[in-house]
């Protein structure tokens, strides 16, 4: 995890000055709710609400690490945990130099973004019939020769 | 900058494909979008779904008088993936300090991509337009006035970028030597949208894009023509020392206590309370921090007239007391307000070399 600039600098700062922590927690355990109660998934843009350097780590903190970590390889790295809490998942998305770009709270089974994409298996069964279709070819052209 | 993406045409979804995007890496980029466009994350899906059919719009960048902080901005943004697959996207057909092409070629660019997307291309435009002598600014013997009226002829819409273009910004700071003026005072015909800050956070200038891209619309504006999802709450009311002015905790210097303890910047002339931008939580250098964080005040950059606001490090809430003095000045024809004060600085600063005293922001302020 990248260090804030409080952190490289060493800025003192007071302990959970915006009071955004609690109420962003209590969210996060209404929307666990909501999912067991009635399936409904959520998402929670940790980039959207003010946070004083250290909140955010405190809120990941609290929630902590679970038992499914996953990492992704498109436009750049995005790690994805269970936090300890099942069904509340920690998604990073990276850019291509590391830096963080987004991160989100997804209350969910399992984050769509794990999952493969219709379009991406489409693609993905042309492309095996493909280099199927080439194989095969060249193997009738090895046993020609 | 853009690559070949054959067809200007074709739609992004298409152009992302030849690109070798997958449709996972296609909805990491949407989430991204949508946070940066400060949606909610249940918008993602209706951007996905309508960034696909987007088409790639034509895009002319006139750049006029301006330091080219805004497009510096813009080129070393830190989300770099989600910015140059956006300038993926558009067809970037004119801007002079990004382009390969010089002289009669650039222009000839501009003037075909002018005819050829006719009604259909976004002008964006960095630097405020001087008006006392077109001399002052001119591109290919064109004068920044001339070329402003002729692109935005058969422009869709227009982006200000930069509190130059929105407002005037520096040129047109008292005395405003070159009669500097903004897009918006010249053009009143065409949807504007104000992307101002001295410079602008860069993901608020792709943003604007991605909103058109995403929507076909311009995002909804402010009283002064600034989108309200980047410009809609002040600094102070995002700003994580906003506690510490609620309970009337403020850093009386630099290094005192209550500065080395994270308290409100407000006595050290903090403009957060009046200033409507994004940076408390878009942030600057890759996500790193924004002014206050770094322990200085906001100095105001995306307001109209912030050079002017009587002082960088006065608090909002101190009387003007400088106006008796500026009054004499101003009554014996020496110059505007602006230029009084200056005159009234710079003869403490002369004294205090002249004695060697060491002078102090306060000693100018007083």
């Amino acid at each position: 995890m990248n260090l804030t600039g409080s952190a490289q600098f060493n800025i003192q700062v007071g302990n959970e000055v915006t009071l955004n922590v609690q109420p962003i927690l209590h969210e996060i355990r209404h929307s666990l709710e909501r999912l067991l109660e009635q399936g409904q998934n959520s998402t929670i843009d940790l980039r959207s609400i003010p946070l004083a350097p250290g909140e955010e780590e405190s809120i990941l903190n609290t929630l902590g690490v679970g038992e499914v970590h996953a990492r992704l390889d498109a436009l750049g790295p995005s790690e994805i945990h269970e936090t300890r809490y099942a069904g509340i998942w920690l998604v990073t998305h990276f850019n291509e130099n590391n830096t963080i770009v987004s991160r989100f709270i997804e209350v969910t089974e399992f984050p769509d973004i794990l999952k493969s994409q219709p379009g991406d298996m489409s693609d993905a069964l042309t492309s095996l019939a493909d280099d199927l279709e080439t194989e095969i070819t060249e193997s009738h052209a090895e046993t020609d020769t | 900058m853009t690559k070949d993406l054959s067809s200007k045409k074709g739609t992004l979804g298409e152009a992302l494909r030849k690109q070798g995007v997958s449709r996972r890496s296609f909805m990491k980029f949407c989430a991204t979008t949508a946070s940066m466009m400060a949606l909610p994350p249940a918008m993602i899906p209706v951007i996905a779904n309508a960034l696909e059919q987007a088409r790639r719009p034509s895009v002319i960048w006139l750049s006029f008088q301006e330091c080219t902080g805004c497009t510096e901005s813009l080129t070393r943004a830190h989300t770099s993936t989600v910015e140059s697959l956006i300038f993926d996207t558009i067809s970037l057909d004119y801007h002079h300090t990004l382009q390969a092409a010089a002289g009669h070629g650039a222009e000839a660019a501009r003037e075909a991509a002018m005819a050829e997307n006719h009604g259909e291309y976004l002008l964006v435009v960095d630097g405020s337009i001087p008006l006392d002598n077109p001399g002052y600014s001119t591109i290919a013997g064109i004068s920044n006035l001339d070329m402003l009226i002729e692109s935005a002829k058969g422009a869709a819409a227009i982006i200000a970028v930069g509190t130059c273009s929105t407002y005037g910004g520096i040129p047109h700071a008292d005395p405003n030597p070159t009669g500097a003026v903004s897009v918006g005072d010249i053009i009143k015909d065409k949807p504007i949208v104000n992307v101002p800050g001295c410079p602008p956070i860069p993901v608020v200038i792709t943003g604007v894009l991605a909103h058109f891209l995403t929507f076909g619309t311009l995002p909804e504006l402010d009283h002064i023509g600034r989108p309200m999802a980047f410009y809609g709450q002040s600094i102070h009311d995002r700003c994580y020392r906003r506690p510490f002015y609620d309970k009337g905790l403020f850093a009386e210097t630099f290094d005192d206590e209550g500065a080395k303890k994270g308290w409100c910047l407000f006595k050290l002339g903090c403009k957060g309370p009046t200033t409507y931008n994004a940076c408390a939580t878009t942030k600057w250098n890759d996500g790193t921090s924004f002014p206050i964080e770094a322990g200085h005040p906001c100095l105001g950059c995306s307001e109209p007239d912030f050079w002017d606001g009587g002082g960088f490090y006065r608090a909002l809430s101190l009387p003007t007391e400088n106006i008796s003095k500026t009054a004499v000045y101003t009554a014996a024809g020496a110059a505007a307000a602006g230029l009084a004060l200056g005159a009234l600085n710079r003869a403490k600063k002369s004294a205090a070399n002249k004695a060697h005293i060491k002078i102090t922001i306060d000693d100018l302020e007083r």
